[in-house]
Order: structure tokens, then sequence, then C-alpha cells
């Protein structure tokens, strides 16, 4: 029966991944001929400047494959993908991977860290608005929800800063991962909160969960509305139905009802929120490392936007896709240990 | 309208006051939008240095920026531009999505297969992070944003038009339509397409004030809109560099612009479900 349920488990992702690949490829080619559209020629950019001769531009120009036809071009980058090369960040003097993987951790922290916030205040707050219908807490739930959806990420950001950092003086200084009087703990994951306790560093671990709280927290109430309503709703649904009313009346206890029966139930809709409340926090991503001056990959992204710099943007937006699809995967893999009905079929 | 109509819509109403405060507030928006630059007591864009930072006063209702701007003149005088960005986005998303739709639910065969999985293709990844890609491609003006806010927003209006078409085209007067001598494309246009319509209104007041969040989300990272043009999220970047010396009347007013606007629009878009879509009613 458990094997039974791995091997479907199993097959179901692989086609599932399978079936996203063309997606992929999709988002490339988009990506890619966005990118070609772009305004300015970047060989003007990079030569020493606008004044600089002719032949110089010439030369950046061929040096940046910028002289071969469009479709060739598509090619050869396509092959450099295949093969894991994103390209040069002419900005940086980097590898757009290596560039990536030294920024990635930064912004994955942020954003699993708001997402663990998000549900561990969000599913409580939806499954006692569901249990009593009409109270306070329902209300209050509501309310919240409301103003949720309302607040742009960047406005909360900048008002939790005045209020933690300006008024009550309890938050650090709104810049970046680490207080510039801190050591960076010895990379071994990039997630400094595992860093520093890989390090045994307390004291450091401290300031770097101090640095990522307000972040952590603004992005949080960004999705805390519609994880706690459709909790709600969900819990809703399985608290009306017959087996909850049957293992009531069999006489188990109501926290063992409300947990193992009702929520169980309850939490196919919140996994399929998940996925799409992940893909708008990577959108949010952007915001809110602007807000706080975060080094992570969303910001890495931006600066050379401005700087009309294709490859780490197409890198960017490359990585953004898979993850999602990553996600996606993940989401559907819980989805059966959740509910082994749904791998059946 | 026949009677029926407007009593539903009265008992809608009744038992749900809050749309009516949101009609009344989109209205008010809306005339803001209209007469706000002849109404405000400053001029948005002429600065007087010596008045730079002063906290809200009688004078300076919402105090002044680091030029010493009137920041309430610009915040009202801001709502044409960001209500004209986010209405001309959802039209033409509204109007295009609803037609290759249509056109897909109708048609279906290999063409829906293929505007699904573009569909899919632009569904795939982070919608914000995409429109910041648009627009710094096609250049960094108002018209981009537009259109930028409108192409991310053209899956959700396909994907509703298709799937309300293709329950309805092998429907009795669908294909009477056909039987009396209609071309496919009369069909669509003129039969199927009116029937979706006002299920689908109902969406364009949700997405006002998303696209509203959008578009002041990219001028905020510096996309779109340039200052010194009062913008909301223009505002909020600028009054960004000055919160933590405690200047939090820069960020507050456009930030309660903002919020209110979505606000309404939301509000007043889940009371249009209940009146347009008695079905969806919750």
């Amino acid at each position: 029966m458990a094997k039974d349920l791995i091997v479907s488990t199993l097959r179901r992702t692989g086609r599932r991944f399978l079936s996203s690949v063309p997606a992929l490829v999709g988002v490339l080619v988009f990506t890619f001929l966005l990118m070609r559209v772009l305004p300015g020629d970047p060989a003007v950019f990079f030569a020493s400047g606008p004044n600089s001769g002719k032949e110089e531009i010439e030369f950046v120009r061929q040096q940046m494959g910028l002289d071969k036809p469009i479709p060739q071009q598509l090619a050869i980058y396509l092959g450099d993908v295949a093969q894991g090369h994103l390209g040069r960040s002419l900005t940086t003097g980097q590898a757009v991977t290596a560039d990536i993987r030294q920024r990635l951790p930064a912004s994955l922290e942020l954003t699993f860290t708001a997402l663990l916030l998000a549900l561990s205040a969000a599913l409580p707050l939806g499954i006692l608005a569901a249990l009593k219908p009409g109270s306070i807490i329902d209300h209050a739930v509501r309310l919240a929800c409301v103003a949720g959806v309302c607040m742009p990420t960047f406005v909360s950001g900048l008002l939790l800063v005045y209020v933690f950092y300006y008024w009550l003086g309890i938050a650090p200084d709104p810049t970046g991962r680490l207080d510039v009087f801190a050591t960076a703990p010895p990379a071994v994951t990039g997630f400094l909160l595992i860093d520093f306790l890989l390090a045994g560093d307390l004291e450091g671990w401290w300031s770097a969960a101090r640095q990522l709280v307000l972040p952590a927290v603004t992005m949080a109430l960004f999705v805390l509305a519609p994880i706690a309503r459709i909790t709600r709703a969900s819990m809703l649904t399985a608290l009306g139905s017959d087996f909850v009313r049957t293992a009531r009346s069999l006489g188990l206890s109501s926290w063992r009802v409300v947990v193992v029966y009702a929520l169980r139930n309850a939490l196919l809709p919140v996994l399929t929120i998940l996925g799409i409340v992940f893909s708008t926090m990577l959108g949010a991503n952007v915001l809110v490392e602007k807000v706080f001056s975060w080094p992570g990959v969303a910001s890495y992204a931006l600066d050379a936007l401005l700087a009309s710099d294709y490859a780490p943007v197409q890198g960017f937006v490359l990585l953004m896709a898979t993850i999602f699809v990553l996600v996606n995967l993940v989401v559907d893999v819980l989805y059966g240990i959740a509910d082994p009905r749904v791998s059946m079929d | 309208m026949s009677t029926a109509t407007l009593n539903h819509i009265g008992w809608v109403l009744r038992g749900n006051l809050l749309t009516g405060v949101a009609a009344a507030g989109v209205g008010l928006l809306c005339l803001l939008a209209i007469i706000g630059p002849s109404i405000v007591p400053y001029d948005p864009v002429v600065s007087d240095v010596s008045q730079a930072l002063r906290p809200p006063s009688a004078a300076h209702w919402a105090g002044t920026d680091q030029l010493g701007r009137d920041v309430f003149s610009r915040t009202v005088v801001a709502a044409r531009l960001d209500l004209m960005i986010a209405a001309s986005a959802v039209a033409l998303s509204f109007g295009v999505g609803a037609v290759i739709g249509s056109f897909c639910g109708y048609v279906g065969g290999w063409l829906d297969r293929a505007v699904g999985r573009f569909v899919d293709v632009l569904m795939a990844f982070p919608l914000f992070v995409l429109a910041m890609a648009m627009v710094a491609a096609l250049g960094n003006r108002v018209e981009n944003i537009v259109i930028a806010t409108a192409f991310i927003n053209l899956p959700f209006y396909i994907r509703f038009a298709r799937a309300e078409v293709n329950v309805r085209r092998n429907l009795g007067w669908v294909e009477a339509a056909r039987a009396c001598g209609d071309s496919h494309l009369k069909v669509v246009l003129s039969f199927l397409l009116p029937n979706v319509l006002p299920a689908m209104a109902v969406q364009v007041s949700l997405n006002l004030g998303w696209a509203v969040l959008n578009a002041a989300g990219l001028s905020f990272i510096g996309l779109g809109v340039q200052a010194p043009t009062p913008e909301w999220g223009i505002m909020v970047a600028e009054g960004a560099r000055f919160i933590s010396t405690g200047n939090w009347w820069l960020v507050v007013c456009p930030g309660i612009a903002l919020m209110v606007t979505v606000l309404f629009f939301n509000l007043l878009g889940d009371g249009l479900r209940d009146i347009l879509d008695p079905r969806m009613r919750t």
C-alpha cells in the first residue's frame, strides 16, 4: 500500500515535470525576444563611453555576439542554457550563474521565512474564524484580509520601518542582511540563520534574525489574507460535513475532530493556493528587496534591467520560472500525501 | 432595466451597505480625477525650498516634500494619472482577451490548444516580474506601463472568455444562428460575445484595483512614470528616502490614497458580483 503510494506519486511527479518542460522553453524564448528589443545599444553602453571609437563599439558588439542574426543568437543562447551557462553579467563582470548562486540564498531565506510566518499566523486565524463564524475573531480576520489585499507591500514595509526603526527604535537599520559591524559566518548553505547556527555564533544569529524580521513580516502581511481566507472557507466546508458530525457523535475530543479529521481534509485547497501565493511572493520580492536594500536576486535583476544588461535579467526570469515549476511539483507531491485519494487517478 | 432587476439591486444594496459606500467612493475618485487639478490649493510641481519637509499643518494638510511641494495637492492630482493607467490597461486586456478567448472557445482544436499553452506559459511565472521586464524592453514610458499591465491581465480574460464560450458553442440558439446562415464570425461577435461580457464585467472592478497596485509598484521601482510627475508610486519611492529620518507623511499620504482606491474597487467588485452573477453569491 505504502509502496503503491510512493510509486504513483513518483510517476505523477515525473509526468508533471515533463509536461512543464515546454512551458520552460517557451519562457526562455519569450524572455530572449523580449530582451533583444530593449532600447539602447549595450555595445555602446559597455564600450568605454558614448565617445568611444566606432571600431571599439564594433569589437564589443562582436564579442557579445550581437552582430549575428537573431535566430542564430537564440540558438547559441539555448545551447548555452542547456549546458548551464547563463552568460556573463556586464555590470558585475561575473558569470550570471555565479552571481545568482551567491544572491539566491538571500532571496530564498527571506521568502521562506515570510511564508513560514504567514502560515503560522494565517492557519490558526482561519481555523479560529471557521470554528466560530460570526464571532469577533471572524470579523477581525475578514477585516484583516480586506486590508491586507489593499495594502501595497512597499507602503507597508516603509510603515514598519517608520514604526519599529524610527519611532520605537527596536529594529536595526533597515538595510541589508547583516549589521555593518557583524562578520558573516563561513558560507555553507548561504542561509545566514543556518550558517550562524552551524558556526555556533548565537550573537550573529540574533543580529541576522533582527535584520530579517521586518522584510519577512512585510512579505508575510502581503500573503496572510489569501491563506487565512481559503483556510476559513475550506474549514467551514469540512466542519459541516458528515464525517465530522459522525466523529463528534462518537465522542471524540473536539481537538482531535478539528485537527485530525477536519483540518486534514481542509488542507487541499490551502495547498492549491500556496502555489499561487509563492508565485506572487517571488514577484513581491522585487519590491521588498528594494525597500530593505536586501541583496537578493530580485534587486540584482532590477539593477541589471536599469543598466540594460541582458543576461542577468534573462537568467532571473528563467530562475523564477524554474522555481515556480518546482514549487508546483512540490505542491503536487504534498497533495498525494495530504489526501491519498488524489494519487489514485 | 426591469423592475425585477432593480428590486434585485435594491436587495443587494440593502443587504450590503458597503457596496453602496464603495460605489460612492469610486464615483468620488473619478470626480477627483477629473476636477482634482483645478481644485487643489497648490501647484503640484512647483517647488519652494524654504518650505521643505514640513510636517502636516493647517497650510499644508499632508505636509511638504523635500522640495517644498505640497504632498496633499500632489496626491490629489496623481489620481487622474493612476486611474487612467489602470482603466486603460484593464479596458485593453478586457477587449483583446474577450475576443481572443471567444474565438478560441468557438473554434477549438489546435488554435485553442496553442493559445492555451501560451496562456500557461504566461502564467508560469511571477506576473510582476514579467511586467517589469516588458516595461524595460518597450521603453520607460507611461504607455508601456499600460501595455505591460494589460498584457499580464490578458491570461485571466482569455481563460474566462474561452470557458464561457466553450460551454455555449453547441447550445440551441447558437446552432439556430448557424442554421440561419450566419457566418462563424457573426455568430461569435454578435451572439456569443455579448453573452459572455456580463460575467466578465465583474472581473473588471476587481482587476482595476490590482492594476492600480501594479502600476504604482512599477513606478516605485523606477519604471514608467518619471519624476517630477505626481504619481502615487513615485511619491512613495521619493518618500522612502526620508522614512528613516521620521518624515512619515511623504509615504503615508500617497499610501493611503493607494489603499483606499484599491479597497473601493475591490468592495465594488464584490458587490457587482452579487448583483450580476447571483450564482457566485457568498
